[in-house]
């Protein structure tokens, strides 16, 4: 039986030895997901070592000796060798239940909500500043999307001045070439050339400064895009120390045989909206415009 | 199609009603209001003429979607044309938004040939 024990234990240091590696590799590379099943696995290592072989040692030897007792007629001794079994059965119960409090204290702590009220205030900050730094994003956006409308706004009628002065002049010119024009409309004609000619060189600067001011308009794209990865990071963070949090109370609750109601989570209200949808692939998202028509013309639109 | 009539943009980000607006200016129609969400837009829509609805889905207080079935439950609103322009782009929404009453689903990010050949469609049925 302990034979059988070191060799769990064994498995369990060759687990160790073997995925300690991996995952250091995994979280230096930012490959949360695959680190947190490398600690499940090695979590699953862990108990198949430490886990009830003790118990089942404890247990192997009392029901023999319960069975010897039983046939002697021993019952007094008999119940005593069952009240034992019991209590060996609650130690390991206890043991495991402390085992995984501690655990789930580190996960916490790791989470940064520990009780101690420094780093409580830093942990919310820390979500504060990313809250921030979306804030900064918005307004960045924002105001390089209004900059941009401003300036097209101002540049639409600019150009559709020119497009219409030069339109109007040219069935004039046409009729200059077609020798249709009488000498006071040639005069006249000639300094509205020449006027269009001013009113093209000063509008079209215009709108070429307009051009790279909206080009110039778009330098958030950078600074929103390294700020939005910073927050994707923490983010996975979160979602790693939340991931052990709950494998490390399902385990409790395993272990106490807490039951939860099957009732499922509230579906959410899909009439509320859910904004853009990212995966353009998933099956109940339409992909483009085509998509939607074709859905509606099957509905009968 | 009257060039002329009132239409309501329902949108709670500034800068796509801007957009919108402008689109709507290059296809000629310049009576254009605006509001920032289905509450902003319900008192709007009772007391003013609108002859035409462009709204957002998903809003902070009242929804695109509720303010559509608003619309449609009001004795004098019922018969306005809303054309939804949205990003939400689940199958099931698409068809709640056509059973609450759409007129037109656009869904963005979208093109001014979208937006164009769907007002157009409207009218061509609204007008026929």
């Amino acid at each position: 039986m302990a034979d059988a024990h070191k060799q769990i234990a064994l498995d369990f240091h060759n687990a160790l030895k073997e995925l300690a590696p991996v995952l250091l590799t995994q979280v230096e590379n930012d490959h949360m997901d695959e680190a947190v099943a490398t600690l499940v696995t090695l979590q699953h290592a862990r108990q198949a070592g430490s886990g009830d072989s003790e118990f089942s040692a404890v247990l192997k030897e009392k029901a023999a000796e319960l069975h010897r007792r039983i046939e002697a007629g021993e019952v007094e001794s008999a119940l005593d060798t069952l009240q034992e079994m019991q209590d060996a059965r609650d130690r390991g119960l206890y043991q495991e239940v402390g085992r995984l409090t501690r655990a789930l204290h580190s996960a916490i702590t790791n989470f940064h909500i520990d009780s101690n009220p420094n780093e409580r205030v830093e942990a919310l900050s820390e979500m504060t500043d990313a809250t921030d730094r979306l804030e900064y994003v918005i307004q960045l956006t924002e105001k390089a999307a209004n900059t941009t409308l401003d300036l097209v706004e101002e540049s639409m009628p600019v150009v559709a001045g020119l497009t219409s002065e030069a339109t109007r002049l040219k069935t004039e010119w046409k009729r200059l070439v077609d020798r249709d024009l009488s000498a006071d409309e040639f005069r006249s004609l000639y300094w509205e050339v020449d006027g269009f000619f001013d009113q093209v060189t000063s509008q079209s600067q215009n709108v070429y400064q307009h051009l790279s001011d909206i080009l110039m308009a778009q330098d958030f794209q950078d600074l929103t895009g390294q700020v939005i990865n910073r927050v994707t990071g923490l983010v996975k963070e979160v979602e790693a120390s939340l991931v052990d949090l709950v494998f490390m109370a399902s385990q409790v609750e395993e272990i106490t045989g807490i039951v939860r109601d099957g009732t499922p989570e509230k579906e959410t209200d899909r009439l509320k909206g859910e904004g853009p949808q990212i995966n353009k692939a998933a099956e109940d998202v339409v992909a483009n415009q085509d998509d939607v028509d074709d859905l509606l013309s099957s509905l009968g639109f | 199609m009257n060039k002329n009539m009132k239409i309501l943009v329902v949108d709670d980000f500034s800068t796509m009603r801007r957009i919108v607006k402008n689109l709507l200016r290059d296809l000629g129609f310049s009576n254009t209001h605006e509001a920032d969400d289905g509450n902003t837009a319900w008192p709007m829509l009772q007391s003013g003429d609108f002859d035409f609805v462009v709204t957002d889905w998903n809003m902070p207080g009242m929804t695109g979607i509720d303010l559509l079935k608003k619309i449609r439950a009001d004795e004098r609103l019922k018969g306005t044309p809303v054309l939804m322009v949205t990003a939400e782009a689940k199958r099931d929404q698409i068809v709640a938004a056509a059973q609450a009453g759409v007129n037109g689903y656009v869904v963005k990010p979208f093109t001014a040939a979208a937006l164009k050949e769907k007002i157009e469609k409207i009218f061509e049925r609204v007008d026929g």
